[in-house]
């Protein structure tokens, strides 16, 4: 097992230099690299300044090496929009964005994996091809366009819950949160339902498909004939089989989501990651875009090492192998 | 043998389910609607000339100055939001199958050449492709389109990269398959160049599975490209398409003008749906697994 750590470590280190060059190249080198340290309006000598302090006149190789010294040390550059160390702002942001990630994806989990195997073990049946009808619309509707219509539903014409913002928040170890207040619970609920319904639909497909492969097996086959009831079967047999690619997905999804939140983020002003890496793009405050493109890599590889954890538990196979 | 039967069978097959029938005749009508907006439109929505301001913001259904009825109501410069959304149609169309078909050369190649080759290069391409896979395709897609500026060839290249990746991947697959069988092993032995072994028989072999990815992904394209848009990253606003009719539509949905946004969503949404249908109903049928 320490084995299997070490290794993955090694790997994550190795993925993560790949994507630092990937964003060196991205962000600094095809875009003019002084507008990523300098903002627009400082005077000619602070330019030169800049310039000379951060090595923009030496080769492209030698300042991807600083890049990355400067990286390991954990300095990403100031923000010029809230001129603030660009890590302390995208930190700052991240609760709010895995409050609502986590919110979505655990709903859409719990509703979508049931419903799914439901519709997976009785496929000709009408709620069956409703719910899968109803997943097509959850997977074609735009995560943008379903947030605008859930606002003219229940924001503007029912007036039920507030469009935007995070409502009243309590401070647990430091950190604001909104589910701990029903205010807070409020505004969380419609960001929360839009950005989960797209996964939710491919929960529900997801687990459809597994199960529908999984009843036509012997292992079914043979566990009806050794005279189990159905709900055993579907609990005992064909969830742990359909687990292992719904946990893949989840953990896939869980990234994903992150990245989609920055949509949901803008139309319901909800103050995360998201809202601040577009209006970073929309300032051009270019260090923001490259810390929060880092810490995304970050996220990503725990996200994977957590499914390969999860894979060993779930599949033994996997854990002989090791 | 016929060339064409395999075709005819799975169109036979296709034509039993009527909601994937209606699906393809909707895209086949949005497609036509798309290339002849121009005659069918009553207005050209960017004939700056022809806006009147006082018809501006009025909803569905009120007859406007030039005479005609704006049945889906008019925006915020007067524009009729029909004619404007035949017209984001064209756009919104031509983005997505691009970026699509580009993919899917780009991606196919890649994937085949990797299973064909083998060792090495193999290794090195299929673990670019999965560490791309890991990243969501919004992520990547957002980034470029920030970095790259704005206009339509941007647009292209930033939907391409964020999805060859998932025909690279398949097409990996398949050809992997094809590639230890017999008459891969057969042609090889010909003096044929390598190159037309894998274009011209291994390929041909993987396409059913690439085009279930790619009707996906064509769907995924359109609403990514509308989503960048929507976010004001995408398209420049003199391409407006689907997703920047909803943008500026949406200081409007507070105050209750809905059609602004709700009515270029929903021609968004009819195309969308009908494509997935379609890929829906071409997956299962390509299957193996669920032939009974």
């Amino acid at each position: 097992m320490l084995g299997f750590l070490i290794q993955r470590f090694l790997q994550a280190i190795v993925v993560l230099v790949v994507i630092a060059a990937l964003v060196f190249l991205g962000v600094f080198a095809i875009g003019n690299p002084i507008d990523v340290l300098i903002s627009p309006d400082a005077t000619q000598q602070i330019r030169l300044d800049t310039i000379a302090r951060y090595g923009l006149d030496q080769p492209l190789w030698q300042q991807y090496l600083a890049f990355l010294g400067r990286l390991a040390q954990g300095d990403l550059g100031r923000s010029f929009v809230f001129n603030m160390p660009v890590l302390d702002l995208v930190l700052s942001r991240l609760p709010a964005t895995l409050e609502l990630t986590l919110a979505a994806v655990a709903g859409a989990t719990l509703l979508g994996v049931p419903l799914g195997m439901f519709a997976g073990y009785r496929p000709h049946s009408k709620v069956a091809k409703l719910l899968m009808g109803l997943s097509i619309l959850g997977f074609s509707v735009p995560t943008f366009w379903i947030g605008l219509v859930l606002i003219l539903v229940f924001a503007v014409s029912l007036g039920w819950l507030p469009a935007g913002g995070r409502g009243e928040t309590v401070t647990v170890l430091g950190v604001e949160w909104s589910f701990l207040t029903l205010d807070g619970l409020k505004h969380l609920l419609l960001p929360a339902v839009n950005l989960s319904l797209f996964k939710l639909a491919m929960m529900m497909r997801l687990a459809r498909a597994g199960t529908r492969e999984i009843v036509l097996t012997d292992t079914v086959k043979f566990a009806r004939a050794s005279g189990q009831s159905e709900w055993t079967i579907l609990r005992h047999h064909v969830l742990p089989l359909i687990s292992i690619p719904i946990v893949t997905v989840f953990g896939l999804e869980f990234g994903s989501t992150l990245a989609f939140a920055v949509v949901t983020e803008t139309i319901f002003s909800w103050p995360g990651l998201g809202k601040l890496i577009i209006e970073s793009i929309q300032s051009l405050d270019r260090p923001v875009m490259v810390a929060y493109l880092m810490l995304v890599a970050c996220l990503f590889i725990v996200i994977n090492f957590l499914i390969d954890l999860a894979y060993a538990a779930l599949d033994p196979r996997i854990r002989a192998r090791r | 043998m016929d060339a064409d039967a395999p075709f005819l069978r799975f169109w036979a097959a296709f034509r039993e389910n009527r909601i994937a029938l209606v699906a393809l005749a909707v895209i086949v009508a949005i497609a036509l609607l798309a290339v002849l907006a121009p005659l069918i439109a009553p207005q050209d929505p960017y004939d700056l000339g022809r806006l009147v301001l006082s018809d501006a913001r009025r909803p569905p259904g009120h007859v406007g100055s030039g005479g005609y009825v704006h049945w889906l109501g008019t925006d915020a410069q007067g524009r009729d939001l029909f004619s404007a959304i035949l017209y984001g149609l064209r756009i919104s169309v031509l983005i997505g199958v691009a970026a699509g078909i580009v993919a899917f050369v780009i991606g196919a190649t890649m994937g085949a050449t990797a299973a064909f080759a083998g060792g090495r290069s193999e290794m090195l391409i299929m673990r670019f492709v999965d560490l791309q896979l890991s990243l969501p395709a919004i992520l990547l897609a957002l980034v470029l389109a920030a970095v790259l500026g704005q206009g339509r060839l941007q647009m292209i290249a930033a939907l391409v990269a964020a999805q060859y990746a998932y025909f690279a991947r398949t097409a990996h697959g398949a050809a992997a398959t094809e590639r230890a069988k017999d008459y891969v092993e057969a042609a090889l032995s010909t003096p044929l160049p390598a190159r037309t072994v894998l274009f011209r028989h291994i390929l041909p072999n993987c396409l059913p599975p690439l085009i279930v990815v790619a009707t996906v992904q064509v769907a995924n394209a359109i609403a990514l490209e509308a989503t960048l848009s929507f976010l004001g990253v995408g398209l420049p606003v003199t391409e407006p398409s689907l997703g920047m009719l909803i943008a500026n539509g949406f200081q409007y949905l507070l105050s209750g003008r809905y059609w602004i946004s709700i009515y270029p969503g929903v021609a968004l949404i009819i195309l969308i749906v009908a494509i997935n249908l379609v890929g829906d109903q071409v997956r299962d049928q390509l299957n193996p697994r669920l032939k009974r």
